[in-house]
């Protein structure tokens, strides 16, 4: 079954990886899944780390649009989306084609992710 | 003047002149914005009158075009992390929420497959232009069950050219009947509570008529609910318009 509400980023959500990396696009029997948030709270918004079980792998990614309502001015996306990353912060990925938000910019440093986006909202 | 007969012919009288009073035409379509009107309460009114003050005193500044549910609209805010300092966001507007200064308006568009709302303050300085693209009103006051609808009825063009219209004309009702995605849908759209004429319900009958239980048929005819704006938004029109004329 699929769940409706709470609709940021918290342990056990399904994701959707945005990037084009092999990792993220190989088709697997299960989807995505987020086991730990680097967060004081266990609430991950947009700009956060968190670790992610892909393919029997852990790894970890950063969160570019969940589905929750944010502050005013800022958008809302229709599905969690999320972009692979290593430990240093340096995407895994190529191209991000799906729209990433410019507050992104304000948290935290990760320039490198933003270099590689080709639409922003 | 002599016809063909030789018979003298009957006097026509000069046909009389019709007179098209412009000015009257284009008073007689009046809007009020919907967040000019007070919401019902124990509030002083001296409370609205102030934040009215400053609505008319920001609308002087930065032309805030008149629209509804339905339209097309492409907003550019200022926004320091962008790389022009600018971004703009086009999209349909799919709900106006909120009174007094803090009225908002929700954008909707779908950018490369991905669905992308933006909820904006009408007043917030941060806006630099609003531009109306596409007129034309739909059947319902709230478009949310577009999120539950296929993908190319919330798809709109970001380079898409402002489509022209007459002043004094009506806005035009787009009668489109939406397709829905499977369900499960975020609500329960069937449901009469919301009132949703805009929808194609491809649902068996035995659904539709499930779904009518939950109908509150008394509700209309409730009088505690009643609320008539008609003299406020008179009084209000008025004082907006002095306010804007100066």
């Amino acid at each position: 079954s699929i769940t409706g509400a709470c609709r940021a980023i918290q342990k056990l959500t399904r994701v959707r990886v945005v990037d084009n990396s092999a990792l993220g696009n190989t088709p697997y029997h299960r989807p995505p899944k987020c086991i730990h948030v680097y967060n004081k709270t266990g609430v991950g918004k947009v700009g956060d780390r968190i670790l992610l079980a892909i393919k029997g792998e852990k790894k970890k990614a950063l969160i570019v649009g969940h589905k929750m309502p944010g502050p005013t001015m800022t958008p809302r996306f229709d599905s969690n989306n999320v972009v692979l990353v290593e430990d240093n912060g340096n995407p895994v990925g190529t191209r991000i084609k799906t729209p990433i938000p410019y507050i992104l910019r304000q948290r935290g440093e990760f320039s490198k992710v933003f270099a590689i986006a080709r639409n922003f909202v | 003047r002599v016809s063909s007969d030789g018979k003298p012919e009957k006097f026509q009288p000069p046909p009389k002149p019709v007179i098209i009073d412009k000015q009257k035409q284009k008073e007689e379509r009046r809007f009020l914005s919907p967040e000019f009107i007070p919401p019902r309460g124990r509030t002083d009114p001296l409370k609205f009158y102030i934040e009215r003050k400053d609505m008319i005193q920001r609308r002087r500044v930065f032309n805030i075009p008149e629209f509804y549910v339905g339209h097309v609209l492409a907003v550019t805010t200022a926004d320091p992390h962008a790389n022009e300092k600018t971004s703009r966001f086009v999209g349909i507007c799919i709900q106006r929420g909120g009174k007094g200064l803090g009225a908002t308006f929700v954008l909707r568009n779908v950018i490369e497959d991905q669905g992308v709302e933006i909820c904006y303050e009408l007043y917030n300085p941060r806006i630099q232009a609003i531009e109306v693209l596409k007129l034309e009103k739909r059947l319902d006051d709230n478009l949310m069950y577009l999120r539950d609808a296929l993908p190319e009825y919330s798809t709109f063009d970001v380079n898409m050219k402002p489509v022209s219209r007459l002043d004094h004309e009506e806005v035009p009702v787009n009668k489109l009947q939406v397709r829905m995605k499977p369900k499960p849908w975020s609500k329960r759209w069937e449901r009469p509570k919301y009132n949703i004429k805009g929808i194609k319900f491809e649902l068996p009958e035995s659904k539709m008529k499930a779904a009518q239980k939950w109908s509150q048929p008394w509700l209309e005819f409730d009088m505690l609910r009643e609320y008539d704006t008609s003299k406020l938004e008179d009084k209000i029109w008025r004082e907006v318009r002095e306010g804007l004329k100066n």
